[in-house]
């Protein structure tokens, strides 16, 4: 089962390479818009971009709990078959991904681009997860700890999610462009709270496993914040769509939802207080140095997310790069780190000695990842408040082409930023695929 | 858990009915048409509706009602490959159906949203063309 594991991760990391790569170079055609357009437009390069991106947060997260699941809580998997058949399927759903981008048979919606036909193996590779995962865990663990909670739910509510981004090719749906367009942003919405049960799962199992302290994922607060998470989940998604002429009652439920997690935010800073006495003990510890960084992008990521869940700053906000941030910032910041934090436990586990000989360089690209996503992040604000102001506060605004060049002080830094981002999850990445590779053969 | 799942049962049924219902008239098939193209040539990869899409091209949500613009002004975009746009080789008949869809998509309302009622708890009454 092991090798399974380490496949699934092997693969996300390439996806995570592959994914930052395209996205450096889709950065490039920001600021010279004939780069590569011949070849590969933006229109193409985004979604290869995208698509390869989530491919490394859902990789990743599956070869972690297939890891888990079979080597640390030891239990033994219902079917190895079922587990490399989801594998096969997945691979196969790449190369037809990438199929459809390259000839230009697309779906063309927003984060699921490819022909829509491809959905259905990438849905029945969830099936199997599905019925791999409840057998394995239903018989064999009473009095579930949080994140078995967690990784059951996020595998359940994807199935369901991703099967309503396609609801738009029924005719009801379609015909009616409001309808079509809320219910795309709410799939949306859920499918990344259901990707976030998946990692922040992952998260939570890291944190009682480093500390081996399983009261970590068992007590009530714990529980608490997972069906705040849930409830969120399912009902939290209309911030997405406040502008859209929905009901208002569906923007006021959303917009009580959403301000639930100031809970969560307050309860951050009072555990991030608590815990950087134990800083130095474990600093040493890859896993740990990135769950770190994930505390400090949840919070600055939190504060966007709840200010720009108020329907007032909102309205000047939607739409501009400030959405970018709050996207780019949850997935490079938080589930990359989580993820990246779960490599380096699994492989940190299969060979303790491996890594230290790379401490200095995975030391540098840690830093490299972490301060140029900070400056990526930053620019993205900036340029998103120079577009709300050329939307909302100009009386005579000038054209859309000569705001795109105002931003592009912003737009350079973001590259260099980009880049920045790419060459420290090199540093990072590789050592990681070195060792997964060797374990893979042995 | 059980109390949970009946109600995300319940909620997605009245969303998917009352929660999203609205006046706006059904599109035609001429403007499903033209969102097909729109779809296959992945223009949401720059372009937005509502502010929901990519951010290297314009939203194009009222496109066709803006001043200065129109069909014929996203007529004449569509072939020319201009900036990071690439060149398209759509036919008249073609550039028409995107042209009906983006004239039925402007119908159901306005983007961006300048007239709000903003209230001091945040919250904001917008001015919608359909309700």
């Amino acid at each position: 089962m092991k090798k399974i594991s380490f496949i699934f991760i092997t693969l996300s990391l390439l996806a995570l390479i592959v994914g930052a790569i395209f996205g450096t170079l889709a950065g490039i055609q920001y600021v010279k818009p004939d780069f590569l357009k011949d070849v590969i437009a933006f229109n193409k390069m985004r979604p290869f971009h995208v698509s390869t991106v989530i491919g490394w947060i859902i990789l990743c997260a599956t070869g972690g709990i297939y890891y888990y699941l079979s080597n640390v809580l030891k239990l033994n998997l219902f079917s190895k078959k079922l587990a490399a058949t989801h594998l096969v399927l997945f691979i196969l759903c790449a190369i037809a991904i990438y199929g459809s981008f390259a000839t230009g048979k697309m779906g063309g919606r927003e984060y699921f681009a490819y022909a829509p036909i491809i959905s259905i193996p990438i849905l029945l590779g969830w099936i199997l997860f599905c019925i791999n995962y409840f057998k394995t865990v239903v018989k064999q663990i009473k009095g579930w700890p949080v994140y078995l909670w967690m990784w059951g739910t996020g595998i359940a509510f994807m199935m369901y999610h991703l099967a309503e981004t396609n609801f738009w090719m029924i005719p009801y749906f379609r015909e009616n462009f409001i309808k079509d367009i809320t219910v795309q942003w709410k799939s949306y919405g859920s499918l990344a709270g259901c990707w976030n049960m998946l990692v922040y799962g992952t998260a939570i199992f890291l944190m009682s496993k480093i500390k081996d302290d399983e009261n970590i994922a068992r007590g009530k607060k714990t529980f608490f914040f997972y069906f705040l998470g849930l409830t969120n989940l399912m009902l939290g998604w209309a911030h997405h769509t406040y502008i859209v002429p929905t009901q208002p009652w569906v923007r006021y439920l959303a917009y009580g939802i959403s301000m639930t997690e100031w809970v969560v935010l307050i309860s951050i800073i009072l555990d991030w207080k608590r815990s950087l006495s134990q800083e130095k003990k474990e600093e040493n510890c890859m896993s740990y140095k990135f769950l770190m960084a994930t505390d400090f992008w949840v919070f600055v990521n939190l504060i966007v997310a709840l200010l720009i869940s108020i329907p007032y700053i909102n309205l000047f906000t939607h739409g501009t790069h400030i959405t970018v941030a709050h996207s780019m910032g949850t997935t490079i910041g938080i589930n990359t780190t989580i993820l990246l934090a779960s490599v380096f436990f699994i492989t940190n586990r299969e060979n303790p000695t491996y890594l230290a000989k790379y401490a200095k360089l995975l030391k540098a690209g840690y830093w490299i990842f972490n301060v140029s996503l900070g400056i990526f992040w930053v620019c993205l604000l900036l340029g998103g408040v120079e577009k709300s102001i050329w939307m909302y506060f100009i009386d005579n605004p000038s054209s859309f082409g000569k705001m795109q060049n105002t931003l592009q002080p912003y737009m350079y830094a973001f590259l260099a930023a980009g880049y920045g981002i790419l060459i420290g999850i090199l540093m990072i990445s590789l050592p990681l695929l070195s060792i997964l590779i060797k374990k893979k053969n042995t | 858990m059980t109390i949970l799942v009946v109600i995300f049962i319940v909620y997605n049924i009245i969303i998917y009915t009352q929660g999203t219902s609205n006046n706006t008239p059904l599109m035609s098939e001429q403007a499903i048409k033209g969102e097909k193209l729109y779809q296959e040539n992945n223009c949401t990869a720059c372009h937005q509706f509502y502010g929901l899409g990519g951010y290297l091209g314009p939203d194009l949500t009222n496109v066709i009602s803006a001043k200065n613009k129109g069909a014929e002004y996203v007529k004449a975009f569509l072939n020319s490959g201009i900036k990071t746009m690439p060149k398209f080789n759509f036919t008249e008949e073609e550039k028409e159906a995107i042209a009906q869809f983006l004239t039925e998509v402007d119908q159901t309302g306005h983007y961006p949203i300048v007239e709000a009622d903003k209230k001091a708890n945040g919250w904001v009454d917008m001015k919608y063309k359909n309700q």
